[in-house]
């Protein structure tokens, strides 16, 4: 009887726990809102004053590898840029990817920015399991505090045009 | 003997809820396929019985290709080492993301005078209009539409819903089966361990 009561218990608390992994579902990340601890397979970068581009690829993703050399024509026009240099980051998260994966991914395209992987899709579920590639700009706050100010699923389009909005929407000089 | 069945049934049913909490999808979708990937949930992970081992011949077949013209396995034997890659269906989550990742890996199977055959139980014109999605592939893809699956069949790994297995064989250049890879249909089998299944054919 004792023995039920407690399978019971057990039962009742799996339910809770399965009641609430549904409810709290994540959505995807929306401008104006701060990114969710994507730790540990992710922590952001804080460059001060800063501006932090994130790219959720998949190196088995058509558009991901047709858009590699336009992340990096990306890449390359940040770095040349001196105001731009430091100030913006860079980095993509393989979702779904081994460190196998995501390292054939950057050899593949010769990627000179930060890759990371995210082998179990633990950060894809935490950003709401968006399509990719999906890219994703943070505003790092003086007091390091930062919020979302473009959330978009697809490529990139035009370099300058998208590095030049992302220093108008960051607000960033 | 009603306390036991009553505890077999509460075993069962924490069983059921503790798969379903712990169930996640595997995937992440291209937005190349845009809105249209079905999404058939979680699967039994395997549903076929296999029948083939490593070590024996390959059993032949003949199979008509995306781009025409008909394959037959045997005309890789004396030449090339070869990778049968089948997946179950067109147009689900972890089969659309699994090719486009070899196709840009050419050079590794190259590298191991491989050769990957792609096969499905779909037929010719929705193969086209799935694979078209992925960009130029460099395999072949086969249909195993007609007779239904019979390749699929030959193996082993035809599901009782008509799908085959999601499959990975390595056949050396005698045709015989060196590696086999029934892998649980909801998750894509690792790069890693298909790339190091080639190095050991040396």
């Amino acid at each position: 009887m004792i023995k039920i009561k407690y399978g019971t218990s057990i039962m009742l608390m799996l339910m809770i726990l399965l009641g609430s992994s549904v409810s709290t579902a994540a959505s995807l990340p929306a401008a104006g809102s701060v990114l969710p601890d994507l730790s540990p397979g992710f922590s952001l970068p804080k460059p001060k004053d800063g501006v932090v581009i994130i790219e959720i690829f998949s190196m088995y993703c058509p558009y991901c590898q047709r858009e590699a050399p336009n992340v990096n024509k990306l890449y390359d026009k940040i770095q040349a840029n001196q105001n731009l240099k430091g100030k913006v980051r860079l980095v993509g998260i393989g979702v779904g990817n081994s460190s196998y994966e995501v390292d054939v991914f950057r050899k593949r395209y010769s990627i000179s920015f930060p890759l990371y992987s995210d082998g179990d899709f633990v950060i894809h579920k935490k950003l709401g399991e968006p399509r990719t590639p999906y890219f994703i700009a943070v505003k790092i706050n003086p007091d390091g505090s930062h919020r979302i100010f473009y959330s978009k699923l697809g490529e990139l389009g035009d370099v300058d045009a998208f590095l030049a909005e992302m220093v108008r929407l960051s607000g960033i000089k | 003997m009603k306390k036991r069945a009553s505890s077999r049934f509460l075993i069962s049913c924490c069983a059921i809820i503790l798969t379903l909490a712990i169930a996640t999808s595997a995937w992440a979708i291209s937005d190349a396929y845009k809105e249209n990937i079905y999404n058939p949930g979680t699967l039994q992970p395997t549903d076929s019985k296999l029948e083939v081992k490593v070590g024996q011949l390959a059993p032949d077949f003949t199979l008509t290709a995306v781009t025409g013209g008909k394959i037959t396995l045997s005309q890789y034997r004396g030449k090339k080492n070869v990778v049968l890659s089948f997946v179950p269906a067109a147009w689900t989550p972890v089969c659309s993301d699994q090719w486009p990742g070899y196709n840009i890996v050419r050079d590794m199977f190259d590298a191991h005078n491989a050769v990957l055959l792609g096969i499905t139980v779909d037929n010719i014109p929705t193969l086209f209009s799935w694979t078209n999605q992925m960009g130029k592939l460099w395999f072949p893809v086969l249909s195993d539409f007609y007779p239904h699956g019979k390749a699929a069949q030959q193996y082993g790994i035809l599901r009782t819903d008509g799908v085959s297995e999601r499959a990975i064989f390595i056949i050396d250049k005698k045709g015989i089966i060196r590696y086999i890879d029934v892998h649980d249909i909801n998750q894509r089998p690792s790069l890693e361990v298909l790339i190091t299944e080639l190095e050991k054919l040396k």
